[in-house]
């Protein structure tokens, strides 16, 4: 078992061992595990600078915070000095970012370091991290499977041990389902618990920012410091997290069935049958439960997330920033092939999905409808939370698939995130965590989901199972 | 309801500002078609009276001061990262 955060940042504190030190070892790692394709770039320079910065405070006696010296790396989709931010697209290939995102200036405030930037399905629109530009990235377990996505490359790093912690973003599952993939902890928070500025946006009702942890005790930490209204993202919530410790109260836990049907993988209903029976040793109560719309919730998703996608992926014309298209002679010509150029195919069709259910004629039918639906959705989860303090499902409907099985059928590909998705349009937080092994040696995860602004108990929750084990 | 012609997808790539190849159509109307038939059955869903959810905390009018703050970046590092530039100007192909 490798160093918790908490050990690496007393180590750096006492000057047992330095930032520097840490930094070196974590690219070192990085660099011999490139084969798995998990890194976009590596930030040496600015990391081993700043680890410098920190060890000679430290020798001044000077306080650096919680995360002194503690290495991460952050999914290509976070603006973040010292490398391009591509968002795995061929549009922002060259594109250095002139600010920093808010979760990167807070986590340097508590003295921790980037050195990387990690692969994405091109502007997180994936689930297997084989929609990126450069190339796919291999399962941490197994490497003739995906790592899952979009953030499959946070999820690998940290499965590997290259770094304690990464960043991912979690728009409908992009951080649980590659998590469970990977067998580590990955946690979405309530919208707007943590600020989206300085994240390339996807989704904006729906962008949630959390990390990929070895262990939940590390994920809430991480949580902590990330967490809080930002004056630059209007939508974040007043604070309301600041940590999550070991929680030992009974809670009463809904299973839902509709997750737990036939079309799920037998392996994956067990470990979560298991993962339920350990609740109810710890001493909590487990029902099956019914969330009706649930089988629905992946086709609201596909509505209304296509829709602002297509919205927000606008402002990419190359023209104030990233690849301009050459040969050109007219305006119309240069928006048209630069983003024809710049964009990957899954990119187009949910640009494309997106404009098709907000043009005349079908915003009713499609866009209005899936925003009706998603307030029944929501009832459906509000009257469950009457009765039940968290629910329980498995994270993805199979362990990681296989490279290219699912790359020519985009709705086959979709159907991975039909366990996510349902929290992500309520903004609930949900969190999966590692459930054991396949027979076959994949990691499978069970997703726990919470009440709004309920994160501290759900970490809490899931830190006392881990102490249970 | 989602019959989606090659014609279909052009409109929609115009209005997407996307310059498709005559190969990416045909692909793209095929997964359309198929995106479309997989989100259609919303449409089985009783809605009828319901009102539609754009958000999800129920955060209204967050206000600010109206004070100038610095925003982290300068306007010639904005100009720095334009593909084309003409000292203080992006530059574009001719517009009319």
């Amino acid at each position: 078992m490798s160093a918790s955060i908490t050990e690496i940042a007393a180590l750096v504190t006492s000057g047992k061992k330095t930032a520097r030190q840490h930094v070196e070892e974590a690219i070192e790692k990085a660099r011999s595990n490139a084969s798995y394709n998990a890194l976009l770039a590596i930030i040496e320079d600015r990391a081993l600078k700043r680890a410098d910065e920190i060890d000679t405070r430290v020798q001044r006696g000077e306080r650096v915070g919680i995360l002194a010296g503690v290495p991460f790396i952050a999914k290509d989709n976070y603006l973040v000095y010292g490398a391009p931010t591509t968002a795995a697209s061929n549009i922002l290939e060259q594109f250095q970012a002139p600010v920093q995102a808010t979760v990167i200036e807070k986590l340097e405030a508590a003295g921790a370091i980037c050195i990387g930037k990690s692969n994405l399905d091109a502007f997180a629109h994936g689930g297997s991290t084989e929609n990126s530009a450069y190339g796919v990235t291999l399962n941490s377990h197994d490497t003739t499977k995906v790592a899952g996505g979009s953030s499959g490359g946070s999820a690998v790093v940290t499965a590997l041990d290259i770094v304690p912690f990464a960043l991912g973003s979690d728009t409908g599952g992009s951080i649980r389902q590659p998590a469970s993939f990977n067998g580590v902890v990955g946690y979405k928070p309530t919208y707007g618990m943590v600020s989206r500025y300085g994240v390339v946006a996807m989704a904006s009702s729906t962008d949630c920012m959390g990390c990929f942890a070895q262990n939940s005790e590390d994920a809430a930490i991480v949580m902590g410091v990330i967490a809080g209204r930002d004056a630059k993202d209007m939508t974040t919530l007043p604070d309301y997290f600041t940590k999550a410790t070991r929680d030992a109260r009974h809670y009463r836990i809904g299973l839902i069935k509709e997750t737990m049907n036939d079309d799920v993988d037998e392996e994956v209903r067990n470990a979560t049958r298991v993962y339920v029976e350990r609740l109810r040793s710890a001493g909590h109560t487990v029902d099956e439960v019914s969330l009706p719309l649930a089988p629905l919730a992946l086709a609201m998703y596909y509505i209304i997330v296509p829709a602002e996608v297509s919205s927000n992926l606008a402002r990419y014309d190359g023209v104030r920033y990233g690849r301009r298209a050459t040969g050109i002679e007219t305006l119309a010509e240069l928006y048209g092939r630069s983003r024809d150029e710049g964009f990957m195919t899954e990119n187009k069709r949910r640009i494309m999905i997106g404009s098709y259910v907000l043009s005349s004629g079908f915003f009713d039918a499609y866009y209005l409808q899936a925003q009706k639906a998603r307030t029944l959705l929501m009832h459906q989860f509000d009257e469950l939370f009457e009765n039940y303090d968290m629910l329980i499902t498995p994270t993805a409907p199979t362990p990681a698939f296989g490279i290219g099985d699912n790359i020519a059928n985009p709705v086959q590909m979709y159907l991975s995130d039909v366990m996510t998705v349902p929290a992500s349009l309520a903004g609930i937080p949900a969190m999966s965590v590692p459930a054991g092994l396949s027979k076959d040696g994949l990691p499978i995860g069970v997703q726990l989901i919470s009440k709004m602004r309920a994160d501290a108990d759900l970490l809490g929750l899931a830190i006392d199972m881990e102490h249970l084990l | 309801m989602s019959t989606i012609t090659t014609d279909d997808v052009r409109h929609l790539a115009q209005l997407s500002s996307l310059q498709l190849s005559d190969d990416e159509v045909e692909n793209l109307r095929v997964d359309i078609a198929n995106i479309l038939g997989y989100i259609d059955q919303l449409n089985t869903l009783d809605t009828s009276g319901v009102t539609p959810t754009y958000q999800v905390t129920g955060l209204e009018n967050v206000w600010r001061d109206d004070i100038v703050q610095s925003s982290g970046t300068t306007r010639e590092a904005l100009l720095d990262i334009a593909p084309d530039r003409d000292e203080s100007s992006v530059k574009v192909p001719k517009v009319l």
